[in-house]
């Protein structure tokens, strides 16, 4: 607490007031445009064309969301987003622990631990470009696949580097202790460190798995068909480069007025929600999780 | 030692990422030979033609290159100096409010925008910018005539900065809080009995104990000067704000993947990496020497 003795002043009030409003106002900011897209969606698509819709639907209905049920291409993306999230999801929780078990360590314990630092500084420091990238998946014969998707970013490094610390920063008697009861590095990978680890653990999965679901470059580069396109791509692909197109014409308000313009919300809401729904539970973890990960003996 | 007979372990786990890495990271880097080439898609790597370095002469000649660099570093550098003083600031006030509910709801909210991905955000903001969209409608109803935002070459950086500002303001506060919360109490105990208004406490007090982390923070940012936010501009530009938006990684996917002529593509790309590179070691030799900062 930044003032321990406190007098309660008119000044002292008034001042707190305005701070209370000034909170409300910046948590307003923040969620004014999702919340006027959920309007939208809910709206009637002749007052959201004709900009009538702000804060609350005006004319409520569920029609966008309807129609939505019934777009094939919609679901299908849906699911390869899912589909990633889970498969990506996996290796990088997988490959994160795998690497920063080992990395913990100290030089006595594994020698050869700053070797594998420098390569993993490297990698960080420099890489060849989308370019390269490219052609590599292209000759891997991964174009169309979920392989392209989930393998390029199967080492997310600064992760790796998130959890290292954190298990850096576990007591030394743990690891001591367990070697002494006969405990190999698996079992003390798995059995100790890992329960040890769950706010560090429920931050880099948040981090992942947001990541996963939110990328869409790697889908449009990737992916030759619509059929193979996540959830963001498909997005990409259909409302944001159709935004740009009204920007373009000289009859811009016409065609704003062709697009459904309450379908595209409810398209936006749909894939806000995953994100939404499991950011809550994992909050409370994540900022003890990136704090303690970042601070190093 | 005991320990020796676990060093295969530790290799075997280490196994699988680091060949991930080689074949995805370390492999496209040797792709970087066809900067020097006239590379041919149909023909590969090895049946192109070398053509050293005309690819990086032809860049230092046409226009197009130092409008793409300014672009980059004048919007990564007004990202940059935003990111220093509108989360620090949010921090300090959020800080000052006592009721801890509010306090959790406030952030809670303000995070939100950081785990949204910009293809969404851009549609929202796009619509929001659009002629006859919310920020229009209050920009006529203030008297003004209404503007093209996303097509204007004066509002465009500011809105991107803005909107970059606006996603994640939040979730940068998060180290600042951390930094508020290790402030030592016994400082404003002392600075209350010397008579110490709230004013007072923040400028000798709380600033001064927060001043290493913004310096740190300054440092380390320095190493992304060329990297304005590919997700975001590539989602929110369109041709008439090239002049003013158009970075160095739009330019390379539009030149490259779209045009196809990668050997180019891959020159500019490289030569921002090592620009990039350059300023990466600068900035951490820098925070190493005066923050005692250290990556691993």
């Amino acid at each position: 607490m930044s003032v321990l003795v406190r007098n309660k002043t008119f000044g002292s009030r008034l001042s707190e007031g305005v701070l209370l409003a000034v909170m409300l106002l910046i948590s307003a900011v923040s969620l004014a445009p999702v919340w006027h897209t959920v309007s939208l969606s809910f709206s009637d698509n002749a007052a959201a064309a004709g900009g009538f819709v702000k804060f609350w639907p005006r004319g409520f209905n569920l029609e966008s969301y309807r129609k939505i049920m019934v777009e094939p291409h919609f679901l299908h993306s849906f699911l390869v987003s899912v589909e990633r999230v889970l498969l990506g999801g996996a290796i990088n929780f997988a490959l994160t622990v795998l690497m920063a078990y080992p990395l913990s360590r100290s030089g006595k314990e594994f020698p050869l631990r700053s070797a594998y630092m420098w390569f993993l500084l490297f990698t960080m420091l420099f890489s060849g470009g989308v370019i390269p990238l490219y052609i590599t998946v292209k000759s891997l014969g991964m174009f169309n696949t979920l392989w392209a998707l989930v393998l390029p970013g199967a080492v997310p490094v600064f992760n790796v580097v998130l959890l290292m610390n954190f298990f850096r920063n576990l007591p030394k008697e743990l690891s001591e202790a367990g070697y002494m009861d006969g405990a190999g590095p698996w079992f003390m990978m798995l059995k100790v460190f890992l329960p040890l680890s769950l706010p560090s653990l429920a931050t880099v999965t948040l981090f992942s798995v947001v990541g996963h679901w939110n990328s869409f470059f790697d889908g449009m580069i990737f992916m030759r068909s619509v059929e193979n396109y996540p959830l963001q791509t498909y997005i990409q692909q259909l409302v944001v480069q159709l935004n740009i197109a009204d920007l373009d014409s000289t009859q811009a308000e016409l065609l704003e007025k062709i697009s459904d313009k309450t379908l595209n919300a409810a398209k936006i809401v749909v894939s806000m929600v995953p994100i939404l729904a499991i950011y809550p539970f994992l909050q409370k973890y994540f900022i003890h999780g990136i704090m303690l990960g970042s601070v190093k003996e | 030692m005991r320990f020796r007979a676990y060093y295969k372990h530790y290799h075997l786990m280490l196994l699988p990422g680091i060949a991930l890495m080689i074949v995805f990271h370390v492999v496209p880097m040797l792709g970087i030979a066809i900067a020097f080439q006239d590379f041919k898609i149909g023909r590969g790597v090895w049946g192109s033609q070398w053509i050293g370095f005309e690819n990086f002469t032809y860049m230092f000649q046409i226009h197009d290159s130092a409008v793409i660099f300014y672009n980059t570093a004048f919007i990564s550098l007004m990202k940059m100096i935003a990111h220093l003083i509108v989360p620090l600031v949010f921090a300090i006030l959020l800080n000052e409010v006592r009721i801890r509910s509010v306090k959790r709801w406030v952030q809670t909210i303000v995070y939100v925008p950081h785990f949204l991905s910009w293809v969404i955000l851009a549609s929202v903001i796009s619509d929001m910018l659009s002629l006859n969209g919310i920020v229009n409608q209050l920009v006529k109803a203030l008297g003004f005539d209404p503007v093209m935002f996303l097509a204007s070459n004066r509002w465009f950086p500011a809105i991107i900065v803005g909107s970059d500002i606006w996603k994640e303001f939040g979730f940068a506060a998060i180290i600042y809080l951390a930094a508020l919360a290790g402030i030592n109490p016994n400082l404003y105990e002392a600075a209350e009995m010397d008579g110490a208004s709230r004013i007072k406490q923040l400028i000798y007090v709380t600033l001064p104990s927060l001043m290493p982390t913004v310096v740190l923070l300054a440092t380390l940012s320095i190493g992304n000067i060329l990297n304005a936010g590919f997700d975001q501009i590539f989602n929110l530009y369109n041709p008439l704000v090239y002049s003013s938006g158009d970075i160095i990684d739009t330019y390379v996917y539009r030149v490259g993947l779209v045009q196809a002529q990668y050997g180019f593509a891959t020159a500019v790309g490289l030569m921002k990496s090592l620009v990039g590179f350059i300023m990466i070691v600068l900035s951490y030799r820098i925070a190493y020497k005066y923050a005692n900062y250290r990556i691993f």
